[in-house]
């Protein structure tokens, strides 16, 4: 199982370490609403864990993109940029973020799998 | 990404009569002037903004004032609190208008419409309590003043409308923009007028509280018809160019620098029979006569991010100009666009201005409204 998911509704998946890819999760994608614009992060610049990396605004509201783990951005999603609305259609697919190099794995496994992340929906 | 972060309530919501239509509909219910309103239903904000442009939709907004002003002496008296003509509004004939004060700010924008035997006025939800002790306190010695709790009001927009109301009642297609006019629609007297706050053609209907759910499902009924929230009113009153009470323009604004001098009737302006006599006369003449030093404008962004109220304006060089009081993506137009209060001097048609938005300048042009053209059926 290579994707894991944060506590702020994103999700990454692991499966090609040196570009893992990052969403929102279609939960996310559904409490937003119609997303008409994405901030996408820096290719090429590092970010920190729980920095915030990129930008997701609705109709109605804007809200952070957090990066989930230590790594290096190395692509970030133009088709998403070009059609954000990609972002509602296919949040687990056509709608990825970005990639990053992950610089530490063990960040990696201490995120929800995905019965974890279903426990925390039914919390909300 | 971040949560949201609306505070829990504590005080009930108030309901209107379509609320359990609303969660039948799948609505995505949000609190909004003290009532549980739908933002949205399951479509979204953008296809009902798009249904509403293209089609007929269905709007309530039954959590707005509707209140009856009766006597010989309502029109007169009226014109003690607003700048507008009342006195001479012929019967069936609506107006838009503002209660001002003092200062020559706004204490509401609001709707009247001379019926029968009384004027009828639709304020905004958010100030109906104090729009009524307002007319109470000032003129309530003058005119009976009846407010209408146990009324809903649903608003049909779209060039698609009048097909779909006229269904119901073919007489409803006699009515040319700005005109009211009494008809019965699905068992029900209502009273209708050809407005709205979409810049589309469309109606507004006052319906009896207990005969709501059954109109509203006559309506939804009409292949044209669907249902839509308050965010895809939100959107579309701003491409409209139209303004939102309490954002663009508020207790410190004059209606002047709103650019709302096409609603002050020149037989109330300096020079005019019926001039002055309203709360704040004396600042909004002046205003009038000398001109305003900000003035609220139209932008268009040219990069394809939106540009939300708070928004700081600068100029090239980072001076700031003024602020944003309304902003979101267009979905007809498919450009940000906002409204702004900036120095005169920089609010020149097609004049550059900048936004800065997480820390970078982006740039906009200054823009005639609306900014998709309405279509009034007049």
């Amino acid at each position: 199982m290579t994707t894991k998911f944060t506590a702020d509704h994103e999700w990454i998946d692991n499966e090609h370490q040196d570009a893992a890819v990052v969403g929102i999760t279609l939960h996310a994608q559904d409490a937003l609403g119609d997303v008409v614009y994405v901030d996408l992060p820096e290719v090429g610049r590092s970010y920190a864990q729980g920095e915030v990396a990129g930008v997701v605004e609705s109709v109605k509201a804007a809200a952070d993109i957090y990066m989930p783990v230590n790594g290096e951005v190395v692509e970030v999603n133009e088709a998403l940029r070009e059609n954000p609305a990609l972002a509602n259609s296919d949040p687990m697919g056509a709608g990825w973020f970005f990639k990053l190099k992950v610089a530490d794995t063990t960040q990696f496994d201490a995120l929800m799998d995905p019965p974890g992340y279903d426990d925390l929906l039914k919390t909300l | 990404m971040s949560a949201d972060a609306t505070p829990l309530l504590h005080t009930p919501l108030l309901h209107t009569p379509l609320h359990a239509l609303h969660l039948e509909l799948g609505a995505r219910m949000v609190p909004f002037a003290g009532y549980a309103m739908p933002v949205q239903y399951p479509a979204g904000i953008l296809a009902e903004h798009r249904h509403c442009r293209h089609e007929a939709a269905l709007f309530d907004v039954s959590h707005m004032g509707q209140i009856q002003l009766r006597g010989d002496g309502a029109a007169a008296a009226l014109e003690h609190l607003v700048p507008q003509d009342i006195i001479d509004l012929a019967q069936g004939k609506q107006r838009y208008a503002f209660f001002t004060n003092a200062q020559g700010g706004l204490l509401d924008d609001l709707m009247v419409t001379r019926r029968a035997d009384h004027l009828f006025l639709v304020v905004n939800a958010g100030c109906k309590a104090d729009d009524t002790q307002h007319l109470v306190t000032n003129i309530g010695h003058r005119c009976t003043i009846v407010p209408m709790p146990e009324h809903a009001l649903l608003a049909l927009q779209g060039p698609k409308a009048v097909l779909a109301l006229a269904r119901l009642n073919p007489a409803v297609a006699t009515l040319s923009f700005m005109t009211g006019g009494d008809f019965e629609l699905a068992g029900a007297h209502c009273f209708v007028t050809r407005s709205g706050y979409t810049g589309e053609d469309g109606f507004e209907i006052s319906v009896p509280g207990a005969q709501a759910v059954a109109l509203a499902r006559a309506l939804l009924a009409q292949p044209e018809v669907k249902p839509a929230g308050l965010g895809a009113r939100d959107t579309l009153r701003l491409e409209a160019g139209l303004c939102l009470y309490g954002h663009d323009i508020d207790t410190r604004t004059s209606p002047i620098e709103a650019g709302l001098t096409w609603a002050i009737q020149k037989v109330r302006r300096p020079g005019g029979a019926r001039a002055g006599g309203y709360p704040g006369a004396s600042v909004i003449e002046g205003h009038l006569t000398m001109g305003v030093s900000v003035k609220r404008v139209g932008l268009v962004g040219l990069e394809k991010v939106p540009v939300r109220e708070g928004t700081a304006i600068v100029d090239a060089h980072g001076s700031p100009l003024g602020r944003v009081t309304s902003g979101t993506l267009g979905p007809t137009v498919h450009e940000p666009v906002a409204m702004a209060y900036l120095a005169v001097n920089h609010a020149g048609l097609q004049q550059e201005v900048y936004a800065e938005v997480r820390g970078k300048r982006l740039p906009m042009r200054v823009s005639p409204m609306p900014f998709t053209p309405h279509r009034y059926h007049r």
